[in-house]
């Protein structure tokens, strides 16, 4: 069954999760991310070995995801915004036990309980951790819906390749929205690599051990290093980005997620009128891709970043940049999506105040 | 040709399926296509709406700030979206939920009867259907052929019944559009 189908966001990451050979699910609900959990519930039980657990708890749900990694499934869980802050404890101990697991924050707007409309306001907290300690997460931004069916495979081969969470980092309008999507051939689970470090019982063989408690402080401290190499090498293999229109490009706005679609809405009409601008779109978010960025500084003297929030991706482009160009924000939080128009306006008046028509 | 649709209501009216239908019948004639809908603490009775971007080209937002067409189902929807609808645009009313006139004059304004309509077809239910398919005959976003298609796939599996009554509600609302036409 290769046809296009149109479907809601959140059932695509279902569709492709179980096609990626998922087949353990546990999650607590939340909006605007149900319709995931739902699709799950349906999944699992169509699958001779699946399992749909809706948790007692967001807590619960990542910890029941802990259980079934070690035990050697490709496991997932979701929520959104103030779910996922309850889960960052979990997350913390995925990567210290690298475990592999795929997390996917649907986010709203915050802080607190917040609303419930497409927000970009967890990027720190995605990106920089979230939970206590000295670790990483990869983070993937899709921003369609063949995108979503695309990356949420690549998260699972990312989990099992480096053996660490992986988040999916969408909003509440990638959720919802449906358009028309491609689904690659469901994986055969047999053929999966082996995992020769699970818990699958010790009969006939040492036992195996996995734990974060680490006393000894050496141990710990070889343990964060290693963590390090691993998050080195994720560093140099996974950041990717889609570039737009960059090649003439005089301003670049950065920008993810459904944004990103915003923004090339306003770049096409600046184009109609013939400002050279164009689009850096970050598809990895941590690791960041700071080399396409970096290359691009080349010829691209102004970037804006364009968040929905009130500006957190910013510093990662200043970081990547390291001065060679000057970096410009523009952001609205709370739930609020600008129109193409009114980044538009913003394009244009940055275009001209640094007078870049004249160049 | 990018194409932005908004459909609004009364949640119950099947605003929503009618935006369904457009976007899987569009998608199959090979169109790129979005469908947002609201989504919120909405109920039966409360508002709903959703847009749907047909588009031969990529589609960037999903979101249409300023819709080339909008069909309306009720009066507190046509105060709303009125004023963001592109100029010279298209406007499809439920003329029997919603006595007056648009108070816009660059816009192109169809008036449905599609619930005294639907009570001639017995049910309903064709509401919505109805008004659908003098949407696609007023405006040509795609064929009425396509919508039947697109409306077969969706109601796959549910009652032969079904299926004929939602195309007794789109071939009557087309009808109703060729009617005008030709008078």
């Amino acid at each position: 069954m290769n046809d296009k189908m149109l479907m809601r966001g959140s059932h695509v990451i279902g569709e492709a999760a179980v096609r990626a050979g998922c087949r353990f699910y546990a999650g607590y609900p939340i909006t605007p991310q149900n319709e995931l959990t739902e699709y799950m519930a349906g999944a699992m039980a169509r699958l001779e070995d699946g399992t749909f657990i809706q948790a007692e708890s967001e807590l619960a749900a990542v910890n029941m995801v802990i259980g079934a990694a070690m035990a050697g499934a490709r496991a997932m869980t979701s929520s959104s915004s103030p779910g996922v802050s309850l889960k960052q404890e979990g997350i913390s101990y995925l990567a210290a036990q690298e475990l592999p697991a795929v997390i996917v924050n649907t986010m709203r707007g915050g802080p607190g309980l917040g609303n419930i409309a497409p927000s970009q306001g967890d990027y720190f907290q995605a990106t920089r951790g979230g939970g206590h300690g000295d670790y990483r997460t990869i983070v993937l931004a899709p921003a369609s819906g063949q995108e979503l069916a695309d990356i949420t495979r690549k998260a699972f081969d990312y989990a099992d390749t480096y053996r660490t969470p992986v988040m999916i980092l969408g909003d509440g309008m990638i959720g919802q929205m449906m358009e028309p999507v491609v689904f690659p051939e469901p994986l055969d689970l047999k053929k999966l690599p082996p995992k020769p470090w699970i818990l699958d019982g010790a009969k006939g063989r040492p036992s195996r051990i996995i734990r974060s408690l680490l006393l000894d402080v050496s141990v710990e401290e070889d343990q964060n290093w290693k963590l390090v190499r691993k998050y080195e090498q994720i560093t140099r293999e996974i950041p990717a980005a889609e570039k737009y229109l960059t090649d003439d490009a005089r301003l670049v706005v950065v920008a993810y997620g459904t944004a990103a679609r915003i923004a090339k809405g306003a770049i096409k009409r600046m184009r109609d009128i013939g400002l050279k601008v164009g689009l850096l779109r970050p598809i990895t978010l941590w690791p960041f891709p700071n080399r396409i960025l970096v290359e691009m500084s080349r010829w691209v003297r102004h970037f804006l970043v364009y968040e929905m929030s009130t500006g957190q991706m910013v510093e990662d482009v200043r970081l990547g940049l390291e001065g060679r160009s000057q970096v410009h924000f523009y952001g609205r939080p709370g739930g609020v999506v600008s129109t193409p128009e009114e980044l538009s306006k913003v394009i244009n008046t940055l275009y001209h105040r640094q007078n870049l028509q004249e160049e | 040709m990018t194409k932005k649709t908004i459909f609004a209501g009364f949640g119950g009216q099947g605003v929503l399926m009618m935006g369904y239908v457009l976007a899987v019948s569009a998608m199959r004639d090979g169109k790129n296509v979005t469908y947002l809908p609201s989504y919120g603490a909405e109920v039966r009775g409360g508002t709903a709406n959703c847009t749907v971007v047909v588009s031969d080209e990529e589609i960037f937002s999903p979101v249409a700030s300023s819709p080339e067409y909008a069909v309306i189902m009720n009066k507190p929807s046509l105060a709303r979206y009125e004023s963001m609808i592109k100029e010279g645009g298209v406007i499809v009313l439920n003329s029997s939920l919603i006595e007056t006139n648009p108070s816009r004059t660059d816009l192109t304004v169809l008036r449905v009867p599609a619930n005294d309509m639907a009570k001639e077809l017995g049910s309903d239910r064709t509401i919505n259907m109805i008004m659908l398919g003098a949407f696609v005959q007023q405006t040509g976003i795609t064929t009425l052929d396509s919508i039947m298609n697109g409306l077969g796939e969706i109601v796959k599996g549910k009652k032969p019944a079904v299926m004929e009554l939602n195309r007794k509600g789109l071939d009557k609302g087309a009808e109703f559009v060729l009617r005008g036409a030709s008078q």
